[in-house]
């Protein structure tokens, strides 16, 4: 006997009546795309569950890659066994016996299929009985038991479960809709990326890249950080723009204390045209109220003028140290300190201004016609796709 | 040839020698210079080192690159003793430990530290409850191998590891030199807060290593200065030894999986046909790792065996190629309560999974002949 299933559990989608079956649809689809790299497997669904057949693979290492899907509330190794009561004994003996660090434990039985002949009740002491005659050092302790027990007699068969893993919550990457991400390589950025594919926005990625300036191992700590996020959805584009040129532009023709608040407006006039032609409906930044001169409410109202795409701002009243923890528990944090220049760091004007207003940057503005450059650089704009899958690898491989 | 030394060194797999060469001549840059080409070189070593950590199933910045065995060990006891000395001064260790734990654990004897040497049966395994008694309020570091390199014994590191994880103020630390490949140990939530491996036991290079540093480990480190390998230890990074090391870690890790039983078929056969050879008696015993065989013929100068096998071109060795005070005595069997006569007539047997039923067949004719031969001369 052995553990043959993982039971998965999805809890916010249940709610969503008519739609149900598209969310479930797509998390099906991504445990499965996750799940590519192990032969045979699959994921089958029931009412109101879905399981992944094993067939002979490390649990762990398939629950690893499961924890990280979207959509999926809980999950629980599983074994199969026959809606028969010698059966079910013996697979609730087994999980009782390869748990560890377990002394007292509680027996649940669900009968979902009211033709087993047996009641739940009943049931449940039937296997209590079996499990403490079976065994030495295990007592029943119904209030705070180390292990529960799980037994569902579902009508194909009954499912025996021990362990509860907490999921991560959330729905299915893919079923809210796409959102350019605006990645800088710092640490908000890729949170913010994260919390919006946790309400299922699938997420391509922006980039303004300033060579000279700013070097390769920026760019790359930037598809480090997007090739990070991909554990959590599929395979993301990353768009490279060009920004050397506006860049200098701006800061040599613009006052020098609303440089910044111009440049932000470029930028997301190029997001807006990047989001246009690939059919993207929302912007998504990692900007967090009051961090830094950008990033008041006075900066944000000048810059959200040049754009009536909705912008999604995960992080907006979050504490830096929340934001860090998060970026600690995603894997993106250690990547987004190392110390490269980008273009977000290298102008910096001496004392940026924290309350602009529209009416002084369009006057600014408008002694500069910067419309040949944004056309210019977005044309130039390089993609690069990162994916979770492994074959997509490097040109080490035959090195390592 | 017949190589049957796999314990002391092993033949470098001739595709890791062919990664060595194209990384040293293609990513030669200075993985901390900040040109492109030192991007390049990084890339690369933060590749390998997220190879060698998902094939030991940790974190990357759990993987520190040293230049072996010796390093690991000493970086690992001194660095913990040295960091956490506050804390307490009481380590514990074993008495069949290789040389450059014992002798690490030796040197902190002098600046004060207190070391307790746990004894071993004659199957040369200590016992989980006297690792519980030795524990105290100021002990900080448990040091023990998981295979033993003369006599093949396994510890049970994975019960030790339990009892670790009840002490949260102490440190474990496994020399998992000999086992790696062979006999499976998991790292992760395993007790374990640090394991030395070691390339050229896996048919890497001699000079590189990795020591598993857990994510809560705090080390005072050896090396100073760059900052490389997350501070723990510093100097310009051997970019090539360490991809070749993290592809023989690949290979052995995949031959591991799909011939451990041969190797363990091997050493049975081996072990039951020396049984059969007069004056032979077999030290290792029936619970040991697949591929060291130890071995006494007594009355015999186990040198002179390896020499008429040699004659050969037969080439195994006599305990390990460490030193003790006794030129013939292994101190391993001594600590497992072996007799002098079998004490210091020991010879070892290391096989790798490139060792083949012939060769064991040809190695065991010409043993008998040379215990024959020699039986001849001596009477």
């Amino acid at each position: 006997m052995q553990y043959d299933h993982i039971l998965i559990r999805y809890g916010e989608m249940a709610l969503k009546g008519k739609n149900m079956n598209k969310f479930i649809s797509r998390l099906q689809e991504n445990i499965q795309h996750k799940l590519k790299e192990f032969a045979h497997i699959k994921v089958k669904r029931t009412q109101g569950r879905m399981f992944v057949l094993l067939h002979g693979h490390d649990p762990e290492q398939v629950i690893d890659k499961c924890k990280n899907v979207f959509g999926i509330q809980s999950l629980s190794l599983a074994i199969k066994v026959e809606n028969d009561v010698d059966a079910i004994k013996d697979g609730a003996l087994y999980a009782l016996t390869n748990s560890v660090d377990v002394h007292q434990f509680k027996v649940t039985v669900k009968r979902v299929n009211k033709d087993f002949p047996i009641g739940s009740q009943e049931m449940n002491q039937v296997l209590g009985g079996h499990l403490l005659s079976n065994t030495d050092g295990y007592a029943v302790d119904v209030h705070q038991p180390d292990m529960e027990i799980n037994v569902e007699i579902r009508s194909e068969a009954t499912y025996i479960t021990s362990q509860v893993i907490p999921g991560l919550g959330g729905l299915p990457v893919g079923t809210s809709g796409k959102s350019l991400l605006m990645l800088s390589g710092g640490i908000d950025s890729p949170v913010a990326g994260y919390l919006a594919m946790k309400r299922g926005v699938q997420i391509e990625a922006i980039h303004f890249h300033s060579p000279p300036f700013t070097s390769e191992r920026a760019k790359q700590k930037v598809i480090d950080l997007a090739e990070t996020l991909t554990k959590y959805g599929n395979s993301i584009k990353i768009h490279v723009v060009p920004f050397t040129k506006l860049q200098q532009e701006i800061f040599r023709e613009m006052p020098d204390g609303y440089a910044m608040t111009i440049m932000r407006r470029i930028m997301m006039r190029i997001s807006e045209k990047i989001s246009e032609s690939e059919s993207i409906l929302s912007i998504t930044t990692g900007e967090n109220l009051g961090q830094v001169a950008s990033q008041t409410m006075e900066s944000m109202h000048t810059i959200n003028e040049v754009t009536n795409y909705p912008i999604l701002r995960p992080l907006i009243t979050m504490d830096k140290q929340e934001i860090i923890k998060i970026a600690q528990e995603i894997d993106t944090y250690d990547t987004s300190i190392l110390p490269y220049e980008d273009c977000c760091t290298i102008f910096v004007p001496k004392s940026p201004k924290t309350r602009p207003t529209r009416e002084k940057v369009n006057q600014f503005e408008s002694n500069k016609d910067f419309t040949n450059l944004i056309e210019e650089a977005v044309n130039q704009a390089e993609v690069v796709k990162v994916s979770d899958q492994r074959e997509s690898a490097s040109v080490f491989d035959d090195l390592l | 040839m017949i190589y049957l030394d796999n314990s002391a060194t092993t033949k470098p797999d001739p595709a890791v020698l062919k990664s060595f060469e194209r990384v040293s001549s293609q990513y030669f840059a200075n993985p901390s210079s900040i040109h492109q080409l030192g991007g390049e070189t990084e890339k690369l070593l933060k590749q390998a080192k997220k190879q060698a950590a998902s094939i030991l199933k940790v974190s990357p910045d759990e993987i520190v690159f040293t230049s072996g065995g010796t390093e690991g060990n000493n970086t690992a006891i001194k660095g913990i003793a040295l960091e956490h000395q506050e804390r307490g001064k009481h380590i514990i260790t074993s008495e069949i430990e290789h040389p450059s734990v014992h002798d690490a654990c030796q040197s902190l004897e002098s600046l004060g530290f207190d070391i307790t040497y746990l004894p071993v049966n004659q199957a040369g395994v200590i016992t989980v409850e006297d690792v519980e008694n030795a524990i105290k309020h100021d002990t900080i570091l448990i040091s023990l191998m998981h295979v033993n390199n003369e006599l093949g014994s396994i510890q049970p590191i994975k019960e030790i590891g339990e009892i670790a994880k009840r002490h949260p103020k102490l440190f474990f630390h496994v020399d998992d030199v000999q086992g790696i490949g062979k006999v499976p140990l998991p790292l992760r939530d395993s007790g374990i807060d640090l394991c030395t491996f070691s390339a050229h036991k896996i048919h890497g290079l001699k000079g590189t290593g990795i020591l598993y540093v857990g994510n809560r480990t705090k080390l005072f480190p050896l090396l100073h200065g760059g900052s490389q390998e997350q501070g723990i230890r510093s100097g310009t990074e051997n970019l090539a030894g360490a991809v070749a090391m993290v592809k023989a870690l690949r290979f052995i890790k995949e031959r591991e999986k799909k011939e451990v039983h041969r190797l363990y078929e091997l050493s049975d056969y081996l072990k039951s046909e020396l049984q059969q050879l007069t004056s032979v008696e077999v030290n290792t015993a029936d619970h040991a790792a697949p591929h060291i065989i130890n071995f006494s013929v007594v009355g015999a100068k186990p040198e002179v065996i390896i020499h008429m096998l040699g004659e050969e071109n037969i080439f195994i060795s006599t305990k390990s190629a460490c030193s003790s005070k006794q030129k013939d005595e292994s101190k391993v069997l001594t600590a497992c309560g072996f007799d002098k006569a079998r004490s210091t007539s020991a010879l070892r047997v290391s096989l790798s999974y490139q060792t083949t039923r012939d060769d064991i067949t040809v190695f065991l004719q010409a043993i008998e002949k040379a215990i024959n031969q020699f039986k001849e001369v001596m009477e």
